[in-house]
């Protein structure tokens, strides 16, 4: 298959992922640019299935749709309208609104330029697969048959390790950013009941993401946004501790388990005299499987206090709100409108 | 025969999807734009669903997709109901004079 054979389907995926990138950098109202970039991953995701990435498509349509809407649309709410609209100052404002349009549609191009350029460049002739029969040839070393895994667990383990490291690293900075919102109010029956058979079955699937990661599209990246997405809804429905541990101590541990896991096992296999992260190939499939366990605990943990954006309230924040500042607790979701009848006149 | 069943209940289902996004581009209001999109979504892709289950090759795919139908239809009724409950209370009443 070439490279650049395209079907109507293929034209169609094309023309919309840039149109709707387009009327969401466009779009005058923040809302409606957020739901249009939550569209946008939708169908980024659906390209990543068409070009055979069907990991690379869940994680997008998870990750990239899901939870970066879900992330843009708390932090739209939290926004003070005054940002948007400010009399002050707009004519500098403007100014600096065109100079940074220009600098990124510069690097914008030069970027597309330089991606023309490798794909004419590299991507012709018959090596380009190379890296992927190097992996094929050695998946059976790996301990799971699904490449993708095999790659980022086995073969390029420490990359996943410093991509866990990185996520610790940001869960860290949301931590220090104070205790988090207040939860939402309880939301009414009808949703309470979706939430109540949709949060066991985004378990279970986060569960089967996991499992299925070792010979087939999943892993725990896919599985930890699910878990994370169980934890959102549940905030969405009013709850507080959204399944997280209560005692800090825990909650951390789960925090620090991917990389903790992943670095234990690494040093482990040193110890035994193996290379860091060699894995015996006897033993490979049930060390990705813990170590994929840990990661998807601590993804979801990640992902999920990035959406409450800070720590888990205390009794002793809480108290300490409604002495100091009784607007952070009250205010947090100032939404009147969305309890009792409609409004009079 | 099961290939051309398959292909008259996907274009079915498209046909509704089509009178779906007709209805929520032309209706006038909020709720009857909500009521053309959630219902004819859901006949849609059920009928999607249908044509699709004719084609998999084993009944654990038959089983996925009823599963991702079944929770299609539980979160578009859902966000239909709280778009909906959302829009009315924000309404404002007319007053009396």
């Amino acid at each position: 298959m070439s490279p650049l054979s395209l079907t109507l389907f293929d034209i169609l995926l094309l023309v919309s992922i840039v149109v709707l990138a387009w009327t969401a950098l466009t779009s005058a109202d923040e809302r409606r640019s957020v739901i249009l970039f939550m569209a946008f991953g939708l169908v980024v995701a659906l390209a990543w299935g068409r070009l055979l990435a069907p990991d690379v498509a869940l994680a997008e349509a998870a990750i990239g749709a899901g939870l970066s809407g879900a992330l843009l649309l708390a932090a739209l709410r939290e926004l003070p309208s005054a940002v948007t609209a400010s009399g002050d100052g707009r004519r500098s404002h403007a100014l600096r609104h065109y100079a940074t349009q220009g600098t990124v549609s510069v690097l914008s191009v030069a970027l597309a330029g330089m991606l023309a350029w490798i794909l004419t460049a590299h991507f012709e002739g018959p090596a380009r697969d190379e890296l992927a029969r190097a992996v094929t040839s050695h998946l059976e070393l790996s301990g799971v048959s699904n490449p993708v895994t095999a790659v980022l667990l086995n073969f390029r383990g420490y990359d996943t390790l410093l991509e866990l490291a990185v996520l610790l690293a940001a869960v860290l900075g949301i931590l220090t950013l104070g205790p988090g919102r207040a939860a939402y109010r309880p939301s009414g029956p009808i949703f309470d009941a979706l939430t109540r058979w949709l949060t066991p079955l985004l378990l279970v699937t986060a569960g089967y993401l996991l499992w299925v990661g070792a010979h087939a599209p999943g892993g725990a990246f896919q599985a930890g946004a699910t878990l994370a997405a169980a934890g959102i809804v549940l905030r969405l429905a009013g709850s507080e501790w959204i399944g997280l541990p209560r005692d800090g101590a825990v909650l951390r541990l789960v925090m620090a388990a991917g990389v903790g896991v992943f670095l234990v096992v690494g040093v482990s296999l040193l110890v035994l005299g193996r290379p860091f992260l060699g894995y015996p190939p006897a033993w490979a499939g049930a060390l990705i499987l813990l170590i994929e366990s840990a990661a998807t605990l601590a993804i979801a943990a990640t992902l999920v206090l990035a959406f409450i954006g800070g720590r888990l309230p205390t009794e002793a924040d809480r108290k300490g709100d409604a002495v100091t500042a009784p607007a952070a607790g009250a205010g947090a979701n100032p939404d009147p409108s969305d309890d009792g009848e409609p409004r009079p006149c | 025969m099961p290939d051309v069943l398959s292909a008259v209940l996907i274009i079915m289902g498209i046909a509704f999807y089509l009178a779906g996004s007709v209805g929520l581009l032309r209706l006038p209001d909020l709720y009857s734009r909500l009521h053309a999109l959630t219902k004819a979504d859901n006949l849609g892709l059920g009928l999607l669903t249908a044509g699709l289950a004719l084609q998999s090759p084993d009944l654990f795919t038959v089983a996925k997709l009823l599963l991702i139908w079944v929770a299609i239809l539980a979160a578009s009724a859902t966000s239909a109901h709280l778009i909906a409950r959302h829009a009315r209370r924000r309404e404002t009443r007319p007053c009396p004079r």
